[in-house]
């Protein structure tokens, strides 16, 4: 895993590789995306998830939103065809993957998380 | 055809029977919050039971608890089709109790309100997971379309094998854009209406009958 932060007021990306995730069983995955987003990390998984875990993600999410504390999070994914498998996030992770890159955040800190065919924007307060 | 072959064959034209005459599909209505599934749900309801389902608000996450109604028998061109219809609460990744404050609701409202939000949308989860036969997506035809709730729970009920019917609500909205959510979501069926002032309803129940039959 990689960690990208711009210091101690900053914001820490997480970026997990898809090797790292695909050895996790399903709540491995949601506890490490969650703890994450509960420190206010910026999580990217290379590889995204399964529908089923996507099911649970929101499921979990759910159960652990708490007023003034918790309030969800943001999710985008992003599917990319061969051409676009080459973009900077795949030099950073420095792998090639055919699979949807999905980023998650706390719902609190980001005030739109925009997607279209090309690009993924966050807004991190 | 040899016994046993033909021994197959009639259990299962009785399981087939049994499961058309004695199980109704499970139809759950899904979407997010505010699309009009209780509207719908409560017109369907109202046409082919008489009464009505639950609450319908134009505050979000008005449905918190999954309701069903039982034996919704539609009649269609000399056939009848027998549906159970649960109307489920709106699905979200984020629920935010101050949002509410808006709606005039006291802190303390507005906070149970929150969590019964969260229960109701794990709950909603829970059913299509486990017990749910067919599945009506409703969109606010007014509303963006391509938001990730979207298509995720498309993701998810498509992963399932689930058959699964689109419904652009809200066409009586001067905003409203059919073609945007039959863009968003090519492969399937999409059909319009207004569950609010029953337009396109004959539609709505002749797709009902054909997709959950
Ligand atoms: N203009 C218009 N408004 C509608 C229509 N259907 C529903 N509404 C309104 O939209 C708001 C939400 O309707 P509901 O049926 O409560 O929505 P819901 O999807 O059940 O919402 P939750 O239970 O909160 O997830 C209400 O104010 C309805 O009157 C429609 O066809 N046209
Ligand atoms: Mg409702």
């Amino acid at each position: 895993m990689a960690e990208l932060s711009t210091g101690a007021e900053g914001v820490q990306i997480d970026l997990i590789s898809g090797e790292r995730m695909a050895s996790k069983a399903t709540m491995e995955k949601i506890r490490m995306i969650l703890d994450g987003v509960h420190e206010g990390n910026i999580v990217i998984l290379e590889d995204g998830l399964s529908p089923d875990e996507e099911s649970r993600l929101i499921e979990v999410t759910m159960s652990e939103i708490s007023p003034d504390e918790f309030s969800g999070i943001e999710i985008e994914t992003y599917p990319r065809s061969g051409a676009e498998a080459s973009g900077i996030l795949n030099r950073i992770i420095g792998r090639d993957s055919s699979s949807k890159l999905t980023v998650i955040g706390p719902a609190n800190r980001i005030e739109t998380l925009h997607k279209d065919e090309t690009l993924i924007k966050a807004l991190v307060s | 055809m040899g016994l046993l072959t033909s021994i197959r064959t009639s259990i299962t034209d009785v399981t087939d029977r049994l499961f058309s005459d004695g199980e109704p599909k499970r139809i759950g209505i899904y979407g997010p919050p505010n699309a009009g599934k209780t509207t719908l749900s409560n017109r369907i309801a109202r046409d082919w039971t008489g009464d009505a389902i639950g609450p319908e608000s134009h505050i979000p996450h008005e449905t918190r608890r999954a309701r069903r109604k039982e034996n919704v028998e539609i009649k269609r061109n000399g056939n009848t089709v027998t549906i159970d219809i649960v109307d489920t609460p709106g699905v979200t990744t984020k629920v935010d109790y101050q949002e509410f404050l808006e709606f005039d609701i006291e802190e303390e409202d507005a906070i149970r309100r929150s969590r019964e939000a969260t229960e109701g949308v794990a709950e909603a989860m829970h059913w299509l997971r486990e017990d749910i036969d067919g599945v009506i997506y409703v969109l606010d035809s007014a509303e963006d379309p391509f938001t990730q709730v979207n298509t995720m729970l498309i993701g998810i009920i498509e992963s399932r094998d689930i058959p699964v019917l689109i419904f652009a609500n809200k066409i009586d909205l001067e905003d409203s854009s059919v073609q945007r959510i039959s863009n968003a979501f090519p492969q399937h069926e999409t059909v319009p209406l207004s569950a609010l002032e029953g337009k396109n309803m004959d539609e709505v129940y002749d797709k009902i009958a054909e997709y959950f039959g």
